[in-house]
């Protein structure tokens, strides 16, 4: 906003926004820093029915451990549960997934965006469709082929799926990054006798890495974050985390366990925390690139 | 570019698309069309101490080796789609002849499972999106007069809720209104009601999915509406106040409608999320209360002990018709625009 405008801002408004701000604030981190905090604590504080305050100090976790801190829902979750095997899996699955998608979608991309053909507009607005559909709806026609030929259950399976599933959105956002890049660049190079791959290998590689990172943050959050893929195409042991934590509620709220839950939930979310920390400018780019262009 | 060139730069990503996102949509268009075996019975002499009795049992060794033959099952066309589970056309029709009224009729079919998650999903979409779009409005206008420190604070605050896998996002808001959680016992005693849990009610659950909903899609539209309000041109915003406009009266004349297309985008984008929810249900185990067409087809195929592979394909063929129709204003103007670009 002008400055002039600013100015004219009356002290009322001031408090108004910010109290907003401070509002919006406390509820978008509100829950994180509960959890978080309260991840620390024994069962009967976090879900305390005599009074909310317990959480905040540790009343019957002093009572129980001895100190108001207490690693048990951590290594109930890690050591017992064994959610390290499943943070592995989700590191292997994450990893091939964001590797792959983005060398197939930087090809797909660049062809994409230098190609004024018919067909390339019809590939595109195949992937916007594709791009919509629940993948649920997907996942339900992979499985009986998956368990006929055998390969159900597989981590290698799963991340072929996640790349493909991936494959519309890494197009749609690395063709319009390439359309930003001068057609002037690898034409020229080709004038100076590069065939077209030379010319993509040598001009247009090492000028694509910012459209490539922020392409590869969102497949890498599509690939962590996903429920619907890996809970229904993994078999129990290769379990990544998001699925393996959902199972946790299943068995353990009967035996009292529900603080390993809350544990490997914190766990999970820290990766995205710092993910969001260093990578902030990238995924608002990200996310506003498709708006802002209508 | 050569089309050679372009089919082979092409060739690997249009491969992944055609083998795991085309061709499963074929499978699951020819799965629909298949129903389970039945369970081959066979009759069997139970001998006791007294008499014998005959009693039908299942013969698993030939409903296996029937599974094995015929791995998709019975066909059965378009069966499936018109069953109780699905469009249940017979079951509209009784409830269409024998009910008074319109309301008595709704009623009827919210009772019918494809109807009722169809209804959740369109009430979920109408109560969230006008939130979504009002909150993140707000908000984006009272951080954009933020002093320039705090503003990238802000929007890393902002964006966690939408980051957060939403599973465990939907977790972290479950455990706060369980019954013995923060949230949930705080109500607990301001309504008096020991026995007060958001689970239990209908309408509860509901709200709470609500709540979710609006808590995990509002820092889109904020980060939307902030980007948005970076490209409102000053001098319209400074004439406007010259000619005497209030604060007020600029954002209601000048910059809201610099807004309006954005605000089709994010609803767009709000319909074909709503339309994949999952997350939230199994995580608020809501799903006696509120279901969407994608937890109808994940309970096919992980529910109970058999998977409905007829039953899923059929749900997921009427979700992708349903998203194909949403799509087509979006892919008739992208077509003009293609078209103009050319001309």
């Amino acid at each position: 906003m002008s400055s002039s405008a600013a100015a004219r801002r009356s002290k009322g408004l001031i408090w108004l926004t910010a109290s907003f701000v401070v509002l919006w604030i406390f509820i978008a981190a509100g829950p994180f820093l509960w959890t978080v905090w309260g991840s620390f604590k024994v069962q009967p504080d976090f879900f305390s029915k005599a009074d909310w305050r317990n959480a905040l100090y540790g009343v019957m976790t002093t009572a129980e451990t001895g100190s108001a801190f207490t690693g048990g829902g951590y290594f109930g979750a890690w050591v017992e549960q064994e959610f390290w095997r499943n943070t592995i899996n989700t590191g292997i699955v994450v990893f091939f997934t964001v590797v792959i998608s983005l060398t197939l979608g930087t090809l797909g991309g660049y062809a994409l965006a230098r190609s004024g053909f018919r067909y390339a507009f019809w590939l595109l607005m195949a992937g916007l469709v594709f791009r919509a559909m629940p993948h649920i709806t997907l996942v339900s026609g992979f499985l009986l082929p998956f368990f006929e030929w055998n390969v159900w259950g597989k981590l290698s399976t799963t991340i072929i799926v996640l790349v493909a599933i991936n494959q519309p959105f890494t197009l749609w956002m690395l063709h319009s990054f390439f359309l930003n890049i001068p057609k002037d660049m690898d034409e020229s190079a080709m004038v100076d006798g590069c065939t077209r791959f030379q010319a993509f290998r040598y001009v247009i590689i090492p000028v694509m890495w910012p459209g490539v990172i922020t392409t590869g943050l969102f497949s890498f959050l599509l690939a962590y974050n996903d429920f619907a893929v890996t809970a229904v195409l993994l078999s129990s042991e290769n379990q990544t985390m998001v699925p393996r934590i959902a199972s946790f509620l299943g068995t353990v709220r009967e035996t009292g366990d529900v603080m390993f839950a809350v544990a490997a939930a914190v766990s999970a979310m820290v990766p995205l925390f710092f993910l969001v920390l260093f990578f902030q400018r990238q995924i608002v780019s990200g996310l506003t690139a498709g708006a802002v262009k209508g | 570019m050569k089309h050679r060139t372009f089919f082979w730069f092409i060739l690997p990503s249009l491969a992944a698309m055609i083998f795991f996102i085309a061709l499963p949509i074929v499978s699951v268009a020819v799965q629909s069309l298949f129903v389970e075996h039945e369970q081959i019975m066979v009759e069997v002499e139970n001998c006791g101490p007294f008499n014998c009795e005959t009693v039908l049992q299942v013969d698993n060794e030939a409903t296996a080796a029937l599974q094995e033959e015929a791995p998709l099952g019975r066909f059965n066309g378009l069966g499936t789609y018109t069953n109780r589970k699905h469009l249940a056309l017979k079951e509209v029709g009784v409830a269409w002849d024998e009910t008074e009224t319109f309301g008595a009729f709704l009623s009827e079919l919210i009772n019918l499972p494809f109807y009722k998650a169809l209804f959740f999903t369109l009430t979920y979409t109408a109560i969230v999106t006008p939130f979504v779009i009002t909150l993140g409005l707000g908000v984006a206008l009272a951080v954009n007069t933020l002093p320039q420190l705090l503003k990238g604070p802000t929007i890393f605050v902002s964006l966690l809720p939408m980051i957060v896998t939403p599973l465990i996002g939907a977790l972290i808001l479950f455990w706060m209104v369980d019954a013995d959680g923060i949230i949930g016992a705080t109500l607990q005693k301001i309504f008096n009601d020991p026995n007060l849990s958001m689970k239990a009610s209908t309408p509860l659950t509901w709200i709470m999915l609500i709540v979710y909903g609006i808590w995990s899609s509002t820092p889109f539209s904020f980060i939307v509406f902030y980007a948005g309000l970076q490209t409102v041109p000053k001098e319209t915003l400074e004439a406007a106040e010259i000619d005497g406009a209030s604060r007020w009266q600029a954002i209601r004349y000048v910059v809201v409608p610099y807004m309006m297309p954005l605000v089709v985008f994010i609803t767009l984008m709000q319909l074909m999320d709503n339309f994949r929810m999952l997350e939230p249900i199994v995580a608020f185990s809501a799903s006696a209360k509120a279901t969407s067409l994608s937890w109808l087809i994940f309970n096919d195929l992980r529910g109970g002990d058999v998977q409905l592979f007829g039953s899923a394909g059929a749900t997921s063929i009427l979700t992708i018709l349903g998203v194909a129709i949403l799509l087509t204003p979006v892919l008739i103007r992208t077509w003009r625009d293609f078209n103009r670009k050319r001309a």
